[in-house]
């Protein structure tokens, strides 16, 4: 899609500037002149959503570390100082947590979005792989920032994440030292954490200039999956899809900001407004919902694996629940070359279509299970929940592909268009919109 | 190709060799102290020597934490029918079977009736509350997993038993954790 490029300076100094760093020609190509498919619907407006969101992230963050002490006996106290005391405090701090949450919402509509167009198919593996890495990072730091208040959940929480890795035969034990800085979480925790919570964003936005870069090479799917074809198939970025964008923008902020200002800890949980104590396990520990579901996948894994009818363990219960949770997000990096089929969006898709759909009910109830106790009837649920998580990726994925039969798919994005407003042909793409 | 440039091919290969092994050390050399530093610090490690716990006071049945390394370990006086109870499982009970007279010691001379083991859970490290029920003692709210009275696994996705520290009974009434020799 990175045709000629339309920027033209009028101005002396734009000229000037253009002939030494052509930046404002480089913005000029990739926001305002950069053609978009006519046919993107709401669902393509979350990557710039996701986009502001990481801004506003790092803006608040930034502000609020202004009032942050990293130190185990000060660290909770400061907190809520910033949140009662400090000028617009409590309404900065909670604009940051409720932003972590908002930010989680916005990136798995993205993630089923590119599932569900097939967004991740040649040529935009890389584009795909470049976005699962960011969702990683995404993790680490929101775990890592909600270490940071240390409340209860805080302490436990990184109890039990950084003893995941303890899980890691022969040398866990000292990784997991060399992780906390000590023997157990404690101080030192704390400030690497703070460290790393600090560092981690800037990571983010730079793999993010390369995912957009990645899409701007490939340019955008479609909702019909069928690639740009001519001029006829697509509008300029600015003005048609940064209204579009800012519109969304707008709607999603208003709900963030529902729960910022008349539900700030609706998404935190109490046990977190109780100071960290190494001596009490909360009666309940989840996670933030965000990762409820991985959490129930973790828990699904409460046998060991090993040769039948022999006592040899190969890969023990723990080792398992660790492997499968971080399996169910890698499998994500094989996902392009998991799905064999060669159409691209699920509209002509009619059984993956479903699969898709069982797929997005699946992992709401595995989010509803993560937060559901590790006994009963859960247990068993659990395990089948896993199961047909990874059974999406290894079984539907690979095998639709030989035996589904796809509907036939419009000639071009334009006809697409036309043909769903049944009306004569007209080049006007706000018509078409 | 001459003969001259091959000696001096020779000589190249030496020096690109000897200036990858310099630079492979150097790198080395920076890494070191960067992931060094993340290690337990010398405070941390000298807060880190064994403990010595009276445990005199405790009665029959009771049970006491203590810390020792920033990790929480149970140490419990059996009462004489939680000992035969112990004793009386089968491997069939655990996954990780460790025979009871491993994990009930006692002083020289004194009574085996004393249990000592980790007080954090070996899945993910929460600690277990007491329960007693089902012949199990402890119960890990975090994910489900159950031990018996001396620490063995009996259900959940705890791999194995609740650990022993290294420990020794210095007199009738005194444990150190944290060693297995008296006077180190």
């Amino acid at each position: 899609m990175s045709g000629h490029s339309t920027y033209n300076p009028t101005s002396g100094f734009g000229k000037w500037m253009d002939a030494r760093l052509p930046i404002a020609r480089l913005m000029h190509d990739s926001f305002v002149s950069y053609p978009v498919p006519r046919n993107l619907n709401a669902f393509y407006t979350f990557g710039g959503i996701l986009m502001i969101m990481l801004i506003s992230q790092i803006i608040t963050g930034v502000v609020i570390a202004m009032h942050f002490t990293p130190n185990e006996t000060m660290a909770f106290e400061s907190v809520h100082l910033l949140r009662r005391d400090v000028s617009f405090g409590g309404t900065l701090q909670s604009w940051h947590a409720v932003g972590a949450s908002m930010f989680f919402v916005a990136v798995y509509i993205h993630i089923f979005r590119g599932l569900y167009y097939g967004s991740y198919k040649a040529p935009r593996e890389i584009l795909w792989i470049l976005g699962v890495v960011i969702f990683l990072l995404m993790m680490a730091t929101a775990f890592m920032g909600y270490v940071l208040p240390w409340g209860q959940m805080s302490l436990w929480g990184a109890q039990v994440i950084t003893n995941f890795f303890t899980a890691i035969p022969v040398v866990g034990q000292t990784v997991q030292e060399y992780l906390l800085g000590g023997y157990g979480v404690g101080n030192a925790t704390l400030n690497r954490f703070f460290s790393l919570h600090y560092l981690l964003p800037f990571m983010i936005a730079g793999i993010v200039i390369l995912h957009v870069w990645a899409l701007h090479v490939t340019g955008q799917t479609n909702p019909t999956g069928v690639e740009v074809k001519s001029k006829q198939d697509v509008i300029p970025f600015t003005p048609y899809a940064t209204v579009k964008d800012a519109l969304a923008l707008v709607v999603f902020m208003i709900i963030m900001c529902y729960f910022v200002f008349y539900m700030p800890d609706y998404l935190g949980h109490a046990d977190n407004y109780i100071p960290a104590n190494a001596d009490v396990t909360p009666a309940h520990i989840v996670p933030e919902w965000y990762f409820l579901p991985f959490y129930a996948i973790l828990r699904a894994i409460d046998f060991n694996i090993g040769i039948p009818f022999t006592e040899i363990v190969l890969i023990d219960s723990k080792l398992g629940g660790v492997l499968a949770m971080f399996g169910s997000i890698a499998i994500l990096f094989l996902v392009p070359w998991l799905d064999t089929s060669s159409v691209r969006s699920a509209n002509y898709r009619p059984t993956y279509k479903v699969f898709f759909w069982l797929f997005v009910v699946n992992s709401i109830f595995l989010g509803y299970l993560g937060s559901r106790p590790a006994e009963g009837i859960w247990l068993p649920l659990m395990k089948g929940s896993t199961f047909l998580y990874f059974a999406h990726f290894i079984l539907v994925m690979p095998l639709l592909g030989f035996f589904e039969k796809p509907l036939p798919r419009p000639a071009s994005i334009t006809d697409a268009v036309l043909g769903k407003n049944g009306k004569e042909t007209t080049s006007d793409p706000v018509a078409a919109e | 190709m001459s003969e001259h440039s091959d000696s001096d091919a020779t000589r190249r290969d030496f020096l690109y060799i000897a200036t990858g092994a310099a630079g492979a050390a150097a790198v080395g050399g920076i890494v070191w102290p960067l992931v060094s530093q993340m290690g337990p610090n010398a405070q941390e490690i000298a807060a880190g020597v064994p403990i010595e716990v009276n445990i005199g006071d405790i009665e029959e049945g009771r049970v006491i934490t203590v810390t020792w390394r920033r990790k929480k370990y149970f140490i419990r006086h059996l009462t004489a029918a939680e000992v035969d109870a112990a004793k009386t499982k089968e491997q069939g009970d655990f996954r990780d079977f460790v025979t009871a007279a491993d994990r009930i010691t006692g002083p020289e001379g004194g009574e085996a009736v004393w249990s000592v083991y980790g007080a954090n859970c070996t899945h993910l490290g929460c600690i277990p509350t007491e329960v007693k029920e089902n012949g199990d003692t402890w119960r890990c709210a975090c994910h489900g997993s159950r031990f018996d009275v001396i620490g063995r696994v009996t259900k959940g996705p705890a791999p194995v038993n609740l650990p022993q520290p290294p420990m020794v009974f210095a007199s009738e009434d005194t444990l150190i954790i944290g060693t297995d020799k008296v006077g180190a």
